[in-house]
């Protein structure tokens, strides 16, 4: 049977892993393919899982109580989506969208969730492997929150023309 | 030093706020030669001078070309300009990027915002002696799709086969379908070797610190890393201390410096 033990064994976010843990990972992983506009999941819906992009695009959004959608990032080729299922109470926080043509692996959240309330172990270098994404994730997003090429900013001093529409 | 007089050739509306000059030399100045990275001092009339990147092609002496974006008195009354009119210039000022330096390396230039006006000339510097370098990546970031600087050209470079062009926005648009998200999160996607790279940096200074974090974070080496700082100027040549922090000159050492040489200076804003 084809397995995905050799894409997970290569993954940068599984790489340095003990062979038994991602053989256990690899027992929570199936292929999954998502057309352009396709949801992968959606805001308040259960997560059960998380996905290793292998190909194509995926945009998060968040709706406003306009219910508009911003889109506030997208993931791309060898990224992961999706830490919610490591959270209680497990839900989307955003929709996930794919742009284009997505294949991903799905890793069972659930599935792994058992495994790393059994094994502490690689519980924990599951956890420092999504710490260090949440880090740059947090770090991004501070500086998306800057603004940092909008006059008004600050980050280079309020331009005139900010200060004069201001005073209008 | 006195301003030349030289003639708007044409202006280019870039973005809503952004635009670009192409100016000729009156008085039969002739060529303009410039190294990548270095600024002038453009004078408007009656309102005032302001230090600029030159933005255009350093092989294309002919023309002098900066882009501009309207963000106070000069800058905006520069936006009025119309082909014909007269603009004051002196120059060429400064330090530019280490394009010699960095032959036979690879090379990342991180831009956002107007910081790509800056670095243009070292995308055509690089491009026309693109045998003299290894791996080649440009990656952009700005705020909205609208605001994408030079959108044809990215294009342009975006369809050859030996450079990497990654363009990203902060914020996306309905019918953007490119990358949304900091320019930071481009650089664990640009294919280069951190030993051997040459990085060069402009954009707003909290975007330079996230993203010399970053850099340092794939090993890219601190001496490697170089930005180009922005302080208040006046004089352009080190006479009037506007731009002085210690014995440094913003005007005179730099603009563009390694960062390992400011870092001591890099979170200062008034100096
Ligand atoms: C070496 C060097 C190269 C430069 N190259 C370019 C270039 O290629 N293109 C370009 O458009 N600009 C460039 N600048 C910035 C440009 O010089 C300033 O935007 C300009 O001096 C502003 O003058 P002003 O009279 O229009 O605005 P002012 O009326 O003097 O400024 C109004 C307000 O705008 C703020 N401000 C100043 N600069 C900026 C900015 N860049 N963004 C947002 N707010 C600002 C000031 O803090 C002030 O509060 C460069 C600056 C330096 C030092
Ligand atoms: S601008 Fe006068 S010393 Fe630098």
């Amino acid at each position: 049977m084809h397995t995905l033990e050799p894409i997970l064994t290569e993954h940068p976010f599984l790489k340095g892993l003990n062979h038994a843990y991602i053989q256990l990972i690899t027992g929570c992983a199936r292929n999954v393919r998502f057309e352009p506009g396709q949801f992968l999941f959606r805001e308040g819906e259960e997560a059960n899982e998380f996905y290793i992009i292998r190909h194509g695009r995926v945009v998060m959004e968040i709706f406003t109580p306009e219910r508009t959608a911003i889109p506030i990032q997208t993931v791309e080729e060898g990224e992961i989506i999706g830490w919610s299922w490591l959270i209680p109470p497990y839900h989307w926080h955003f929709d996930a969208q794919a742009v284009d043509m997505v294949r991903a692996i799905a890793l069972d959240g659930k599935c792994l969730r058992n495994k790393c309330e059994e094994d502490h172990d690689m519980g924990y270098e599951l956890l420092k492997r999504f710490a260090h994404i949440m880090e740059q994730r947090l770090q991004a997003a501070r500086l998306q929150l800057l603004d940092v090429y909008h006059p008004h900013s600050g980050v280079a001093g309020p331009s005139a023309r900010a200060l004069k529409n201001k005073k209008r | 030093m006195l301003p030349h007089p030289f003639t708007v050739e044409r202006v280019r509306r870039e973005t809503h706020d952004t635009f670009t000059l192409e100016l000729k030399g009156t008085n039969g100045i002739g060529g303009f030669s410039f190294a990548p990275g270095q600024f002038n001092m453009l004078y408007r009339f009656g309102t005032g001078e302001v230090p600029i990147s030159i933005s255009g092609d350093p092989e294309r002496s002919d023309t002098l070309v900066h882009t501009i974006r309207a963000v106070g008195t000069v800058t905006e009354s520069m936006e009025r300009l119309k082909k014909g009119d007269i603009i004051g210039v002196r120059g060429p000022f400064g330090r530019g990027w280490p394009v010699l330096e960095a032959r036979g390396c690879d090379v990342l230039i991180v831009a956002g915002g107007i910081g790509l006006a800056p670095l243009r000339p070292v995308m055509y510097r690089l491009l026309s002696r693109r045998e003299q370098y290894g791996k080649i990546a440009i990656l952009y970031g700005t705020r909205t799709p609208s605001d994408i600087l030079y959108s044809k050209e990215l294009e342009q470079w975006r369809s050859r086969f030996d450079l990497q062009v990654r363009v990203t926005v902060d914020r996306g648009e309905k019918d953007w379908k490119g990358h949304i998200g900091v320019v930071t999160t481009l650089i664990p996607r640009a294919s280069f070797d951190p030993h051997e790279a040459v990085a060069m940096i402009c954009g707003p200074e909290v975007m330079m610190r996230f993203t010399i974090r970053e850099l340092e974070k794939r090993g890219v080496r601190r001496s490697n890393i170089h930005v180009s700082m922005e302080r208040n100027m006046k004089c352009g040549i080190g006479f009037c201390g506007h731009c002085q922090y210690g014995p440094t000159f913003v005007c005179k050492d730099g603009p563009v410096f390694p960062y390992e040489k400011i870092e001591h200076i890099f979170r200062i804003r008034e100096i």
